[in-house]
């Protein structure tokens, strides 16, 4: 909710995230997520989306069906899972135990003038966990996403969503490569698939 | 298969939906997303019951395009079921698979064509097949049931060994017109 206080940095929190990914594949969703994960370094396993909104998580939990024993993470915004709200209903019945969806919450579309999200008064939190992903949690401390990246780099009990609650500064944009062709033939590549 | 759908019967489907199903089999296509519709039902069942198959219930369409794009960047094959109405939910995330490449297949049972009491199935089954154009996926279609297995084969070799996004159109006289009593 945006009345929290002392929330975090953006940037450190998926640094802290990513730091020993191994062999994680991360999906990002549109604006800053993306540009948070890039400012990490690039990555051979890193999908950036620059569009389909709404996408993020879903197109994560394809990759986690087919990598049941690599780890997924999905990080995206509020906005851009609000959009595609229904799919941590369609995670929960898949259960995959290797897809952690990170949502870094500002309450406020970003990339588009700052205007206010519904999370100002819905909880995703809540939502995933109504949607029957048993392990939903909303995270204001650093502390926490120590825990969370221990979750996310390794094989859980079944999926997890994270809600992780940040500051609304704007950061300076480190932008990735917009190729998905590029993107898609570097992630199969590192997976020893064929590039098509 | 999985825990949600423990009453999936094992049985191979008959007729059309028999010959989609025997084609994904043979092409190893493993994840297999869908919004329901009561012409995909034999196949849906099938695809629960097959143990070398993960049927995946969306919520809606849009969100197969993303999954379906993402299981290939895992190694996976995968489809989409849907009919008529859900297409136009798909419009813009067909910009990934515009944006990525890698196969896109998708079988659409058609609604609101052919003898179709309910109108609001209408313009989706009108808008259909140029909704598909739009966005740069190739159209297929098969009218009479001998003309399904052709046009999954084809829309499979184009999808998975061309790279290609490929929807193949089952028409609504392969199913029938649904019949509301009041």
């Amino acid at each position: 909710m945006s009345t929290a206080v002392n929330r975090l940095d953006r940037r450190a929190v998926v640094a802290r995230l990513l730091k020993d990914r191994g062999e994680a594949i991360v999906v990002t969703g549109l604006g800053s997520p993306t540009y948070d994960v890039a400012a990490c370094g690039d990555h051979d396993r890193n999908v950036y989306l620059w569009g389909a909104m709404g996408g993020c998580a879903v197109m994560a939990l394809g990759i986690a069906l087919a990598r049941p024993e690599t780890p997924v993470i999905a990080v995206t915004g509020d906005g851009e899972m609000l959009m595609g709200v229904g799919s941590f209903a369609t995670i929960a019945m898949q259960a995959p135990k290797n897809l952690t969806v990170v949502i870094l919450d500002n309450g406020l579309y970003g990339e588009t003038g700052g205007q206010a999200s519904h999370t100002v008064v819905a909880d995703l939190a809540g939502m995933a966990r109504a949607s029957g992903i048993a392990d939903a949690r909303a995270i204001d401390a650093m502390g926490d996403v120590e825990g969370l990246a221990t979750r996310a780099t390794a094989l859980g009990n079944g999926p997890c969503v994270a809600v992780v609650r940040i500051g609304q500064a704007e950061l300076e944009r480190v932008l990735p490569t917009r190729d998905g062709h590029a993107v898609r033939a570097r992630v199969r590549q590192s997976l020893g698939l064929s590039i098509d | 298969m999985n825990a949600a759908h423990p009453h999936a019967l094992h049985a191979s489907p008959a007729g059309w939906p028999g010959d989609i199903f025997s084609a994904l089999k043979t092409a190893r296509v493993r994840q297999v997303a869908y919004v329901p519709d009561g012409g995909h039902a034999e196949l849906i069942r099938a695809i629960h019951a097959d143990p070398a198959m993960i049927g995946i219930p969306l919520t809606t369409e849009e969100e197969g395009v993303a999954l379906v794009s993402g299981a290939w960047l895992g190694g996976d094959r995968a489809c989409l079921l849907m009919q008529s109405s859900g297409v136009g939910n798909c419009i813009n995330m067909l910009s990934l698979v515009r944006n990525m490449g890698g196969p896109f297949l998708t079988f659409v049972t058609m609604r609101g064509e052919w003898g179709e009491f309910n109108p609001w199935q209408v313009p989706m089954g009108t808008g259909t097949p140029d909704a598909f154009r739009l966005m740069g996926v190739h159209v297929l279609r098969a009218d009479r049931p001998e003309e399904v297995g052709p046009a999954t084969a084809a829309g499979i070799r184009m999808a998975y060994e061309g790279g290609s996004a490929v929807a193949v159109l089952l028409a609504q006289q392969l199913i029938g017109a649904k019949v509301f009593v009041k």
